[in-house]
């Protein structure tokens, strides 16, 4: 029982670094753009999130230099794919090729490092429940955070002005623009937005999650993130639920290894990717579906006649 | 203030002077870089660009780098030109790799020496095999072969770790994941005694000939490079979109698969985890660089080959990671996407936005014919082209 408990605490663990990169993606595809430099951008925040966590020994500061770290990353590929129209595939592979890169030779040095001890939360009165308080109220801040995002999210999304105009900028630019707005600002904001939030995730794997830096250590999260918004079919309520998903996928590895399961471990190693890939064909093969909830204009640049 | 107006066709000299330009920021960067790091920046391009060239030997080492990165990048040239992203050549290439491996395994001492043709073949099939998944979830299940190619790097890495703790390892290597050294008869033949450079850099040169005749005087290279610019066209010409898929995957996979297998059996002569270094990615950049163009990649092969070995120089001589080579591919594509810009816009000095208005008559910004396909396949596509 108590080891269930835990395996719960562990999946929103592991989900709250997906929900926030997922959720930082659906706001970047909703305004119309792909952005394949998840994992750079992740990789890079982590580094930053990670040394400025060593300097300065503050979460927070550390979790504000990720998200700024994730914001310029992002506002590289922000203005290469908007302002001069590159391919968004390439150049989101460009970002994902230079992050690991530069992530590994400024990361040398961090590699030996520790963090202090690591603190820890409880909410006042719920955490001492039985079964729930550890299985749901002993969690960092941000796993909260993220659930609290993701209802904003929809909020935005559908309820507020703003939203609409979004969504207009990713469904059809040509219209957005003919009725004034400003649809490369948008789409450069919603790619810093994102941007940041990539890297609030990458900053919370490398302080809180792992705690530690190593080479490639996003192995693979921002590309399943990138997955995950297919997979919810643009929606930020279903993102925050996939996100718990794969993190449940993550964690159960662990889970049956420490139960003495006879799987090898590289099984068990590859269980998310090949879920990815699962739940992928899954979604994919309802093509009527995936049309339906597109943003109509994802992937394609727009530049205002001249 | 500066503004971009577009060509009113694209320029066909930025289409060379792009990557040359590329290039010059790279390396200023690069050198900005070595003097924030408090090193000389003339030693570094002493160490990047004039080192690797310098012997005989250097130039074998160079050829070593630069044989699976060429194979890698021809494969992903006509896969990009086909608008078919697979970005997991990383993973065929560890099948690649497998796949010759256990071959090579098989052979006991008194082999013949043509047991490397088995082996170069069976590292082909394994990058195809690996390949053809993603295919295969793409034509019949719509599932973007980005993801799904890349996933399968992840999931080739672990079948690869699996292999050489488990069933594979070598009982006699105290521990050790690795396999028992290939056989003398299982090595690829090398070039000169006492260079590390194999066949394989003979095959590269080759294949760079092959692939040439293959897009540009063939009916089936044209029909994938037609595919790939305008869909639409293609599909009113009848050009089958699920073959054109098929025939980029399994020929990009199987490159890749050839490359893991030289590799294997060649420089590495036995399987490690450290099999994957990264030529599958690095690949990516060559391809682009390289204009998609056979000849093109020979040049952006070169180059790249030099990052690897710069890196490597530059850590046993100036102590820098060897990550340098990684800051330095990725700062060559971003400015190489840059300055592709040029190829379809000029940069003109405008003195105020309300000018724009006297170029009402001009031709209308060229839509990039490269726009990004959604990460989730537009049905319509597929259904169409399989109607063909």
């Amino acid at each position: 029982m108590d080891a269930f408990a835990l395996l719960i605490a562990a999946t929103l663990n592991a989900g709250t670094v997906l929900a926030f990169a997922a959720l930082g993606l659906l706001i970047n595809e909703r305004a119309g753009i792909v952005n394949l430099g998840a994992e750079g951008i992740m990789l890079v925040a982590a580094v930053a999130g990670f040394a400025t966590a060593v300097h300065t020994g503050s979460d927070w500061v550390a979790f504000a230099a990720g998200m700024g770290a994730g914001a310029l990353m992002a506002a590289a590929f922000g203005w290469l794919v908007i302002w001069l129209n590159t391919n968004q595939y390439a150049s989101g592979l460009a970002l994902s090729l230079f992050g690991a890169g530069f992530s590994a030779f400024v990361g040398i040095r961090y590699t030996q490092e520790k963090l202090s001890q690591r603190s820890h939360f409880d909410v006042p009165g719920l955490a001492d429940i039985p079964f729930i308080g550890p299985a749901l109220f002993r969690q960092h801040p941000l796993v909260y955070l993220a659930i609290v995002l993701a209802v904003a999210l929809t909020w935005f999304l559908y309820r507020s002005r703003a939203g609409l105009v979004l969504r207009a900028v990713g469904e059809s630019p040509e219209s957005a623009h003919a009725l004034g707005y400003p649809v490369r600002r948008i789409r450069f904001a919603a790619v810093m937005v994102g941007g940041a939030l990539c890297g609030l995730a990458g900053a919370y794997i490398s302080v809180i999650y792992t705690p530690l830096w190593v080479e490639g250590m996003v192995a693979g999260k921002g590309w399943i993130a990138l997955a995950l918004t297919t997979f919810a079919t643009w929606r930020p309520a279903r993102v925050l639920l996939g996100a718990y998903l794969f993190g449940g996928v993550t964690m159960l590895q662990f889970h049956l290894q420490g139960e003495g399961l006879q799987v090898s471990s590289q099984l068990l190693t590859a269980m998310p990717y090949l879920s990815t890939i699962i739940v992928l064909v899954l979604i994919s093969r309802n093509a009527a579906w995936i049309r339906a909830n597109m943003p109509a204009s994802l992937g394609k640049p727009f530049s205002p006649g001249s | 203030m500066l503004t971009l107006e577009s060509r009113s066709e694209p320029s066909r000299t930025m289409t060379i002077v792009s990557p040359l330009l590329a290039l010059g920021i790279t390396v200023v960067i690069g050198m900005l870089l070595f003097m924030m790091l408090g090193k000389d920046p003339m030693r570094g391009l002493q160490v990047f660009f004039i080192e690797p060239v310098k012997s005989g030997y250097a130039l074998s080492e160079l050829a070593v780098k630069a044989t699976p990165l060429l194979l890698i990048a021809l494969g992903l040239s006509v896969c990009f030109r086909s608008n078919v992203w697979n970005i997991g050549a990383e993973g065929q290439f560890i099948l690649g790799a497998i796949a010759a491996g256990g071959v090579a395994m098989m052979a006991d001492k008194d082999s013949s020496r043509f047991i490397v043709i088995a082996i170069l073949l069976a590292g082909a099939a394994g990058g195809m095999a690996w390949a053809a998944i993603v295919a295969f979830l793409r034509d019949r299940a719509n599932a973007n072969e980005i993801l799904v190619s890349l996933m399968l790097v992840y999931v080739a890495d672990m079948l690869l770790s699996y292999l050489v703790y488990g069933p594979w390892k070598d009982p006699a290597a105290y521990n050790f994941p690795q396999t028992i050294s290939f056989l003398e008869p299982t090595k690829i033949p090398r070039l000169f005694s006492g260079w590390r450079v194999t066949i394989g850099a003979v095959i590269a040169v080759i294949a760079v000939f092959l692939f040439w005749l293959f897009l540009f005087r063939t009916y089936a290279g044209f029909q994938l490079q037609v595919g790939g610019l305008a869909p639409a066209a293609a599909r009113y010409a009848g050009f089958s979109s699920r073959k054109a898929l098929w025939m980029a995957m399994l020929g990009s996979g199987g490159m890749a698969g050839l490359a893991g297998g030289l590799e294997a059996a060649g420089p590495l002569g036995q399987l490690t985890p450290h099999v994957p270094a990264g030529y599958g990615f690095a690949a990516i950049i060559v391809a682009f660089v390289g204009r998609l163009h056979p000849v093109g990649v020979v040049f952006s092969t070169v180059l790249m080959s030099m990052f690897y070995i710069g890196g490597e120089l530059a850590q046993s001589r100036l102590g820098l990671p060897k990550s340098l080579t990684g800051v330095f591919q990725g700062m060559l594509l971003f400015a190489l996407l840059a300055c592709d810009t040029l190829i379809v816009y000029r940069i003109r000095w405008r003195h105020s936005p309300h000018h724009a208005s006297a170029s009402s008559g001009q031709a209308k910004p060229l839509p990039r014919g490269d726009e990004s396909k959604p990460l989730a396949v537009d049905p319509s596509d597929a259904e169409q082209g399989a109607k063909v």
